[in-house]
């Protein structure tokens, strides 16, 4: 009990390490060019980075059960793709939509029945299907575009709620921020993830249904890019087959450096919303101080790093310490 | 009492008309300008930007460039975001899709950023004024005129172009298209539309695949400066060179060793550099309130002269240019 509570104050101080340093990037960004916080400029910058929100979220669940997803942006891809042919073909929208919830389901599921019934490592398996399912949207959509949809779509991504400067996606993702972190923290399935992340073995022996369990989250996990896609191709307008490249690395950059281990069993929802507004807020205020994009990947790249190295220092330091004290009581003795 | 102010509100109608009805005749000083290329690697870019970097030096503008190290279809979209945030008085562009920008540059627009466009135009509602190297027609039936020369009007032509949905290299293929009906291209027929996507690599690799896939090829039209210097690459060391004449659009220094080592005969271009000059030139001239964008307004543009604004806030460089042995070495871009 007394190291589950130390685990918590741990965890719950890398996030509240996070949220300081959200308000401390806020704050520089501010002092440093005096267009940074305004309403607007904060706006849009949260709007920029609500698909890769959306998308953590689902990767989270995943990472804490001890798999990945890396197929996401490529889902999003295809999933767009799927959105844009069918609209071109005369499809009503919502139809199209639907038919990409579909695909990204399709998608995830496929990636599920592959870690789950065949055994096989899922960083394997969706580095395959990161290549298969872009593939499948340039099958779909070729090197075209696909613009022109109606207002009311577009204006989904890109508006306000109403009489605010909250962007739209961002809305949506809120409340499903708020949805996981009740399925997570707050009900029997959610804390199944973390004891099968900890150790598959025992919670197999316990009676939890590991595999479902795991094909569920895929699942989920395609479904979230597929929501992401319809963002995305409103957004701007605009189904590509490229759309979303590259994504699946900001995904889990921010799912890591949330504080959710890469080895499964350890991480929180708020974490990763922090995460993903300290990255979002960082480059954002690199743009707009004109700071170069390939400054603004370094920075990505370095913070991936240390979201892994620190609390692996930390535990070596930790361990370190546990040793000293138990040569000392020896000694003693 | 009445009459006294009577007269004086009469005085201040007048005087504000008066200054309503002079519109300014030269540029404000001071003025802060946002260049933003398709993306910032590509040397065309870079000699285009220079240009415009060129004129607000000549014209006491506060200029930068920035832009996205890769020309996906929402890269710029922070950028243009950045200008709203930073209050820039005008926005120069090469868009990188001509559908998803449109509601990121109207916001821009409805802030008081002028947005004039160069090089690749999106819809005629997300700008002011598009500065257009060369008539459209003129540089697709150009193209295919020099390549008949070349080829002696007979046999196999294939297209390397940019990628798929790049505004520009679509509307010269549609010319070039129609410059083949006429009778004297009969003999000359257009395999194949390829699409390098402005990627070296890709470009080469397509090259590659039309010499293979087409054996009775006889040119190729590359009107990208990327495809064509990619290609070029290819054929200088391919058992095809001689045999497969390569023309389009290509800056100096990069064709200079093909010229030279018969790989080329003859390309052509614009020059970039007088694109982004030119651009420069209408934005600071709309922002200073000189001209509002509509047909038939006339401005100075520097060195180059007097332009016209003509339909849809078109402003036409001027036609494009053949480079060959001959006077290549006169040129340094």
């Amino acid at each position: 009990m007394n190291r589950f509570r130390s685990l918590l104050g741990g965890l719950l101080g890398w996030e509240f390490s996070l949220i300081i340093l959200v308000g401390a990037a806020l704050l520089i960004g501010g002092l440093l060019s005096p267009d940074f916080l305004t309403g607007s400029n904060i706006s849009f910058l949260t709007a920029n980075f609500s698909e890769v929100a959306l998308m953590a979220l689902a990767m989270t669940l995943l990472i804490i059960v001890g798999e990945i997803d890396l197929s996401v942006a490529s889902i999003l891809g295809l999933c767009s793709a799927v959105i844009g042919i069918l609209f071109a073909a005369g499809v009503p929208m919502p139809l199209a939509i639907l038919a990409a919830f579909v695909t990204g389901g399709l998608a995830g599921l496929f990636n599920g029945l592959l870690v789950t019934r065949l055994g096989l490592p899922s960083l394997a398996v969706t580095i395959g299907t990161l290549a298969l399912y872009r593939g499948l949207a340039y099958v779909l959509l070729g090197d075209r575009a696909i613009a022109e949809f109606p207002a009311f779509y577009t204006n989904l991504g890109f508006g306000n709620v109403p009489g605010t400067l909250i962007p739209l996606p961002m809305a949506l993702f809120a409340v499903l921020a708020i949805l996981t972190i009740i399925v997570l923290h707050a009900t029997p399935f959610g804390r199944s993830l973390y004891a099968i992340g900890a150790n598959q073995i025992a919670a197999r022996f316990a009676g939890l249904q590991v595999e479902r369990v795991k094909l569920s989250l895929f699942v989920l996990s395609g479904l979230m890019a597929a929501l992401a896609s319809a963002v995305y191709t409103f957004r701007f307008a605009s189904a590509r087959a490229d759309n979303a490249s590259g994504f699946e690395l900001s995904v889990i950059a921010a799912v890591l450096l949330g504080g959710v281990s890469i080895f499964g069993g350890r991480g929180s929802v708020v974490g990763t919303v922090a995460a993903v507004f300290l990255i979002g807020i960082i480059n954002g205020a690199l743009t707009i101080l004109d700071v170069s994009n390939e400054i603004l990947t370094i920075v990505t790249g370095l913070l991936l790093i240390g979201s892994v190295l620190v609390p692996n220092l930390l535990t070596h330091f930790r361990t370190y310490q546990q040793r000293r004290r138990i040569k000392g009581d020896s000694v003693i003795q | 009492m009445k009459k006294r102010i009577l007269l004086l509100s009469a005085l201040a109608l007048g005087l504000s008309t008066l200054s309503f009805a002079q519109a300014p005749t030269t540029i404000k000083k001071g003025l802060k300008i946002t260049l933003l290329p398709k993306n910032i690697n590509n040397p065309y870019n870079v000699i285009e930007t220079q240009g415009g970097l060129d004129a607000a030096k000549e014209i006491g503008a506060v200029a930068k460039v920035v832009g996205p190290s890769d020309a996906g279809a929402s890269s710029q979209v922070s950028y243009i975001n950045t200008a709203i945030a930073q209050r820039q008085d005008a926005l120069v562009l090469a868009a990188n899709d001509a559908n998803a920008l449109l509601p990121y540059l109207n916001r821009a627009k409805q802030a008081g950023v002028k947005i004039v466009t160069m090089d690749s135009d999106t819809a005629v509602s997300g700008r002011t004024l598009f500065i257009n190297q060369a008539n459209s027609e003129g540089i697709g039936r150009a193209q295919v005129q020099l390549l008949g020369k070349l080829v002696g009007y007979k046999g196999d032509i294939a297209v390397l172009s940019a990628t798929p949905n790049a505004t520009n290299q679509n509307t010269w293929i549609k010319w070039m298209q129609e410059e083949l009906k006429l009778p004297r291209y009969k003999d000359m027929k257009l395999v194949k539309i390829a699409y390098g996507n402005d990627d070296d690599q890709k470009s080469f690799t397509e090259m590659q695949g039309l010499i293979q896939a087409y054996p009775n090829l006889k040119g190729v039209i590359s009107p990208t400066t990327v495809g064509i210097s990619a290609g070029a690459r290819y054929l200088s060391t391919s058992p095809s060179k001689g045999k497969v004449a390569l023309t389009g659009l290509g800056t100096p220094n990069q064709m200079r060793a093909f010229v030279k080592d018969g790989t080329v005969t003859a390309f052509q271009l614009w020059n970039p550099g007088d694109v982004g000059y030119l651009a420069t030139y209408a934005a600071a001239s709309l922002a200073s309130g000189m001209i509002t964008g509509k047909q038939g307004e006339t401005f100075m543009a520097g060195k180059l002269g007097k332009y016209t604004v003509g339909k849809d806030g078109e402003v036409v460089l001027g036609p494009p240019y053949t480079f060959d042995k001959a006077n290549i070495d006169k040129f340094d871009f």
